[in-house]
């Protein structure tokens, strides 16, 4: 399977309320919450695509964008 | 197509709390109608009332925003004037199963083909933390100072007794799974009913000490089991996921469209 390459992060934030449910539940901590309560990336060199944060975000303010990079596991 | 494709923008943010599991099933819900690419014009919401049923405004098919608890009972009407739609009923605890109770098990008897996604919070978050019938023993409420005397339905076995032809529970935990099981909801013909745990920091949360929304994922994470997994296997104790009951029985649509058959071919043998 070719594997899925981390093209962007997309936050929304005035629909981000601030819960922490993506930057608690992220296997590699990328993500992280601001001085105003809202999310932003840390580390987006060590997100693994799994787009977990996307997934469980109750305001569907999050949407991980990748590429496929081609290469084969 | 991708999510926000699904959904009436200018609504958003929605009234939902932070935190608030409901938000999550709708999340899963746009993602199992995306993967299954049904069209949008051929989906109705039908919902009652209170903090789950505000998901109807939210997406972007036919919504019916009805009233409380009589959402299966608009659905079943709906089902039958043009049963070529699909209908699905997001309901809360409180909703379904206290206001609602009676269509819920009429319902799940006739095996309408309407797909029940059942919100369980166990709390009725929109009035301010009353308990409800699913809050279970020894729960604190704001009805419930001194903590509840009641015990709780089992919407699984309840269902399940019914005659509803699909039954599954899930949590807002797990996603993915949530993801699976609602796209078979949504396609077995049949009454099918779908609990998904969803977590109310707010009043449920607050008021019994679990924490915020992420320490109430992480307890489904711990206090639940799949069927079938060793986890569940060596503590049977744990709140079971995943499919209880998956069978075809005949559905009340199809039967009664051969109702309108046979009586209209009584109808022309009589003007004979």
């Amino acid at each position: 399977m070719a594997r899925l390459k981390l093209k962007e992060h997309l936050i929304n934030q005035d629909w981000c309320k601030g819960c922490g449910i993506c930057v608690h539940f992220c296997p590699k901590k990328v993500l992280k919450l601001n001085a105003m309560e809202r999310v932003e990336v840390l580390n987006p060199e060590n997100c693994i695509c799994c787009k977990f944060c996307e997934l469980r975000c109750p305001d569907l303010a999050i949407e991980v964008l990748t590429t496929q990079d081609g290469k084969h596991d | 197509m991708s999510v926000k494709d699904y959904i009436r923008e200018r609504f958003f943010p929605h009234i939902w709390c932070p935190g608030c599991g409901h938000g999550i099933v709708l999340n899963s819900f746009l993602r199992a109608v995306e993967q299954l690419k049904i069209n949008k014009n051929k989906i109705v919401i039908t919902s009652g009332i209170g903090c789950s049923a505000r998901i109807s405004g939210y997406v972007d098919f036919h919504s019916l925003h009805t009233i409380h608890g009589r959402a299966l009972a608009f659905a079943t009407g709906l089902k039958l004037s043009k049963p070529k739609l699909k209908i699905i009923v997001p309901m809360g605890d409180g909703d379904a199963l206290a206001i609602g109770g009676n269509h819920f098990i009429h319902a799940a008897r006739r095996n309408i083909d309407v797909t029940a996604i059942i919100m369980n919070n166990r709390i009725y978050g929109m009035t301010g933390g009353q308990y409800s019938p699913l809050s279970g023993l020894n729960i604190k409420a704001s009805t419930a100072p001194f903590l509840t005397i009641e015990n709780d339905f089992n919407i699984v076995e309840l269902a399940k007794a019914a005659g509803a032809s699909f039954v599954a529970r899930t949590t807002t935990y797990h996603v993915l799974e949530a993801v699976t099981l609602l796209k078979k909801a949504i396609k077995h013909k049949g009454f099918s009913v779908i609990e998904i745990l969803s977590q109310c920091p707010t009043y449920f949360g607050r008021k019994n000490k679990k924490g915020d929304a992420c320490s109430m994922l992480e307890l489904y994470k711990k206090n639940t089991g799949k069927i079938g997994s060793k986890k569940l296997n060596n503590n049977p104790d744990l709140i079971k996921r995943g499919i209880f009951v998956n069978n075809n029985k005949p559905e009340y649509c199809e039967e009664y469209e051969k109702i309108i058959q046979k009586a209209a071919t009584a109808a022309a043998i009589r003007q004979i």
